[in-house]
């Protein structure tokens, strides 16, 4: 039946809209950027999905699409952990959790990096360190602003403590930005837990967030069950963070490329002449 | 296709940063009988190991402890100040946790608030602008995971712990001394030269709380534990850390003196040899340290990039 129960993945046709369970024309939901036209639901969408609507168009050049995870502990659980990369390959169509590349915005050229949840939970494992990381010497190289787009459950158990110092490189890498004076923008999407809030998540010049994201450093399940405390309404949601002081804005998704074109200009590194020159 | 292996190096070499000088293990074959990686979880939990405030009484002298994180409060999972190691000043910052009920208690079990995050920041700080070199102790079953400390900005302040590390222009030293538990041990464990003591561990999630997850079972953590190979041995091998601190026979528990001893040695020579560098040179070998974890494959030679359309070229775009 086509009005299945299936919440955030979309029948061939239909979605349902998990916050005021409007069912919506699946193609009606793509124009409108995966999000609800009823009441702002911003639905999650994939890497490419994103890159697409951030970017002047056509001006997306992808780097370091061929890297691939390895499996260093010979981890398995209820699987090997090769075959877990083969699953999530074939569910999400990328390679691993995070596409990077050099492109425009707003005509200004910036080094981006999209995390994609649909690949294993947008873990951070060795391959997401190190496309970031060199996202991010590549920005220092070119002097060119960098964008991170995150969408993670955090670290990637299966790479054990690999995956966790991945959060110290990438940070490292963020502190020769910070020290050139290259901008460096974090943009926080649903979900973004764990390591990847606990490193680069939190460190953008300028931090920005969807609405109703969930942004936190444990999830809500792990605080409850470990407190065992009611937790306050709105807890871990984007503008409940904003509200203590940890994003700078919530911004729509119908206005982030607007909001990012805005910011990147404003700080674009200047050479020389440090007179206003907008 | 060719393994593209960044980052480990293969076992018996040195990484360029440990010369083995007798103080550490740099080679596993070195080590004689492993423990389990479950019995190494639990003597890195004994309640009667030495910890961080065991250990700094033991290795430094004059130790006075600094309070506060001038902003919100004074954490006690995060102990530091100014010490003197054979006769040279040092800060120290290490994770508490308690010896018995009552001291897990008040030190929160050794799971810091971000204001003990801040409090580190705070000391990192200072050994920075004095050239003190920097000593850290972790020993932290994570961070703590509550909504005040959520309210608080948890992950932003080990982020910028993390940050304040990787640049921080003094020597830094960091001891894994019992337990290493995800972002909240590595709060403190972005140093030049990364240490552990031989039976303790180091982990991106507790071993129970990886069973909860992929054996959705909490009680499969003997399990998880072994395929998270977060046991000494294996992070040398894995190069998480660049040596490990041989323990007293049975474990540190056993003697808390022998273990102080052979800490401070092992701290002793690696400063010596830090120190002696240009702040440059450390701070490039730091970023060259985590720069190289991790392993991926790549495919040989990199992909070209798809060619730009004439007029994108000429007009530079």
């Amino acid at each position: 039946m086509p009005f299945g129960r299936r919440k955030e993945l979309p029948s061939h046709l239909w979605t349902q809209c998990p916050d005021c369970g409007e069912m919506l024309f699946n193609k009606q939901l793509a124009r409108n950027m995966s999000v609800c036209p009823k009441c702002g639901h911003h639905f999650k969408i994939g890497a490419r999905e994103r890159i697409e609507l951030l970017v002047d168009r056509g001006s997306f050049v992808e780097h370091d699409a061929d890297l691939t995870s390895a499996d260093p502990l010979g981890f398995v659980d209820s699987k090997p952990y090769p075959q877990r990369i083969e699953a999530a390959k074939l569910k999400s169509g990328a390679r691993d959790a995070v596409i990077t590349g050099s492109a425009r915005i707003g005509q200004g050229a910036v080094e981006l990096a999209v995390m994609d949840f649909e690949f294993i939970g947008g873990s951070m494992g060795s391959v997401v360190g190190e496309k970031i990381t060199r996202a991010a010497e590549r920005a220092l190289a070119a002097g060119a602003p960098l964008v991170i787009v995150s969408a993670s459950g955090g670290a990637r158990m299966q790479e054990g403590t690999l995956a966790l110092m991945q959060m110290a490189k990438i940070v490292a890498a963020l502190g020769r930005l910070a020290d050139a004076g290259v901008p460096y923008i974090s943009v926080l999407t649903d979900p973004t837990t764990g390591g990847v809030l606990a490193s680069y998540g939190s460190l953008g010049d300028i931090v920005l967030a969807e609405p109703k994201a969930l942004i936190g450093f444990s999830g809500a399940r792990v605080t409850d069950q470990t407190i065992g405390e009611r937790l306050p309404a709105g807890f871990q949601r984007a503008e409940f963070v904003m509200a203590h002081g940890f994003v700078d804005q919530v911004v729509p998704r119908s206005q982030l490329r607007d909001r990012l074109a805005f910011f990147l200009g404003a700080l674009r590194p200047r050479t020389g002449d440090l007179r206003w020159s907008l | 296709m060719k393994d593209l292996l960044l980052g480990t190096r293969p076992p018996g070499s040195d990484n360029g940063y440990v010369p083995p000088d007798g103080t550490v293990i740099v080679d596993p074959a070195e080590l004689g009988s492993r423990v389990s990686p479950w019995e190494a979880v639990k003597l890195a939990r004994d309640l009667h190991r030495p910890h961080a405030v065991e250990l700094i009484e033991r290795i430094f002298a004059r130790f006075q402890e600094l309070h506060g994180d001038r902003a919100f409060r004074d954490d006690p999972a995060v102990v530091g100040g100014i010490a003197e190691l054979d006769g040279r000043a040092v800060v120290v910052v290490g994770q508490q946790r308690g010896a018995s009920t009552e001291e897990n208690i008040q030190r929160n079990f050794g799971m810091a608030h971000p204001e003990g995050y801040r409090k580190a920041i705070r000391l990192y700080r200072l050994a920075e602008r004095f050239h003190l070199p920097l000593v850290t102790l972790i020993d932290t079953p994570g961070a703590y995971p509550g909504p005040e400390a959520e309210e608080r900005g948890q992950a932003e302040a080990i982020a910028k712990c993390i940050e304040t590390l990787t640049r921080l222009r003094t020597p830094v030293v960091a001891v894994v001394i019992g337990e290493g538990g995800s972002g909240g041990a590595l709060a403190l464990g972005v140093g030049d030269v990364v240490l552990a003591l031989e039976n303790a561990i180091y982990s991106v999630i507790s071993p129970e709380g990886a069973a909860a997850i992929l054996f959705r079972s909490a009680s499969e953590a003997e399990r998880a534990a072994r395929a998270l190979r977060l046991a000494g041995p294996d992070l040398l091998e894995l190069g998480i850390v660049d040596g490990l601190v041989p323990e007293p026979r049975g474990g540190a528990q056993n003697d808390h003196d022998a273990t102080a001893a052979n800490v401070k040695a092992a701290v002793l020579a690696q400063l010596d040899r830090l120190s002696r560098l240009p702040i440059a040179d450390l701070l490039a070998a730091r970023y060259e340290r985590f720069r190289r974890i991790g392993v991926v494959v790549e495919p040989e030679g990199e992909p070209v990039a798809p060619r730009r359309p004439w007029w994108r070229r000429v007009l530079g775009r």
